[in-house]
């Protein structure tokens, strides 16, 4: 920019967000026995739905999804049996993308439209999907949805300061960004009332999650596959 | 030469038709695009030349910049901190797409695909209508109903 501009803008220069939460490796801890208890709290799926301007498109086949519930044996396929307990069975658990440690999907793409940044968040980029869904084949989640149509006539609400997606482009959860880079939690976190959902810094040893983690059984979704999944689920 | 008869008036022929744009247009000049700009703010990012000139360039950094590596704010050219955000920062002065973006755009014939995803002022209250049902209906009878 520097000759055109004639010496009038000096130099490109840009920071970071002063107030934004930073980590070595960000991770979420989800505790189902609190979730169990205030069934069916949706608000969690209400809060980021609402705020990253996701569609609710009745028709299953073209649903949008970032955070939502499914039950035990779809969850945890490799750890589900037939002589499971009740419990176990009835409980719904939270999904949403893992943002693994080596993720499938950053693998796969083929314009680097989706990539790791280094504390851990699996992120999109918007401007560079070629809507390929080469990322929603590697995903074993199931945490990316495609927009088959254009999802904007099924926002009712629009959260007027976020973007929405158009057609032919792949999204999912983006552990809230925007919202760490200014200073707050992500929305699910925050909208939870009753306290299940913790994030925290995988890599600090001392961190609250670490703690958690080292003090209760928890679960993360196919280990076996080698992805990482950063998101725990206490049992 | 041949058929001069027929090639000759024909070659005065096409160069009239090519040219009758010019002619027609001849000394009428499209009137130069007004944008608007919001009387309660003085100054943009950067000078109102570099703007008119650059701000796609400064905007495809931008969001370069915030998407994949996380830097959150511009320092000016006179050491102000600037959010980069197109729909949250720029919108704020420039409260109209269609009295701003689209006034010079559409006179050079641009059309970038901003307004795709991002929500312009404009478009707050939202999209979804009464056409939802429909939709709705008519996506879902043109695939086999037995899934799920």
């Amino acid at each position: 920019m520097g000759v055109l501009s004639k010496g009038e803008v000096k130099a490109y220069a840009v920071k970071p967000s002063e107030k934004g939460l930073t980590a070595g490796r960000w991770a979420m801890v989800i505790d189902t026995r609190v979730c169990r208890k205030h069934e069916p709290c949706e608000e969690c799926i209400h809060a980021c739905h609402h705020l990253h301007n996701v569609p609710q498109i009745p028709y299953k086949k073209h649903e949008i999804k970032w955070i939502w519930k499914d039950e035990f044996e779809h969850a945890f396929p490799d750890t589900a049996h037939e002589y499971a307990n009740e419990v176990l069975k009835d409980r719904e658990f939270l999904l949403l993308c893992n943002h693994c440690e080596h993720p499938p999907c950053v693998r796969v793409c083929p314009t680097k439209a989706t990539f790791k940044r280094e504390d851990g968040i699996v992120m999109m980029d918007m401007h560079r999907c070629i809507g390929c869904r080469f990322c929603m084949a590697a995903c074993p989640y199931g945490s990316r949805s495609f927009n088959w149509r254009d999802p904007r006539p099924f926002i009712k609400n629009p959260n007027p300061s976020y973007p929405t997606r158009m057609k032919g482009v792949v999204e999912k959860c983006t552990f809230c960004t925007e919202r760490l880079a200014e200073g707050k939690l992500p929305a699910c976190v925050e909208a939870c009332k009753h306290g299940a959902i913790i994030v925290g810094d995988l890599a600090d040893p001392h961190s609250e999650i670490n703690k958690i983690l080292r003090e209760y059984f928890t679960l993360r979704r196919k280990v076996h596959l080698g992805t990482g999944p950063s998101v725990f689920y206490i049992i | 030469m041949h058929d001069a008869g027929k090639v000759i008036p024909g070659i005065i022929a096409f160069v009239v038709l090519v040219t009758v744009p010019f002619w027609t247009n001849f000394g009428k000049a499209a009137p130069k695009p007004q944008p608007e700009i919001p009387k309660e703010y003085k100054k943009c990012v950067e000078s109102r030349d570099f703007m008119r000139r650059e701000h796609m360039k400064l905007l495809r950094k931008w969001r370069y910049d915030v998407v994949r590596n996380n830097m959150r704010i511009y320092i000016n050219s006179e050491g102000r901190p600037i959010n980069m955000s197109l729909q949250n920062e720029c919108m704020r002065c420039h409260s109209s797409k269609k009295k701003f973006c689209d006034v010079c755009h559409d006179y050079v014939s641009a059309h970038p695909y901003c307004w795709n995803c991002h929500i312009p002022p404009e478009e707050k209250k939202g999209w979804a209508t009464k056409e939802v049902k429909s939709l709705t209906e008519e996506a879902s009878s043109k695939q086999p109903a037995s899934h799920h």
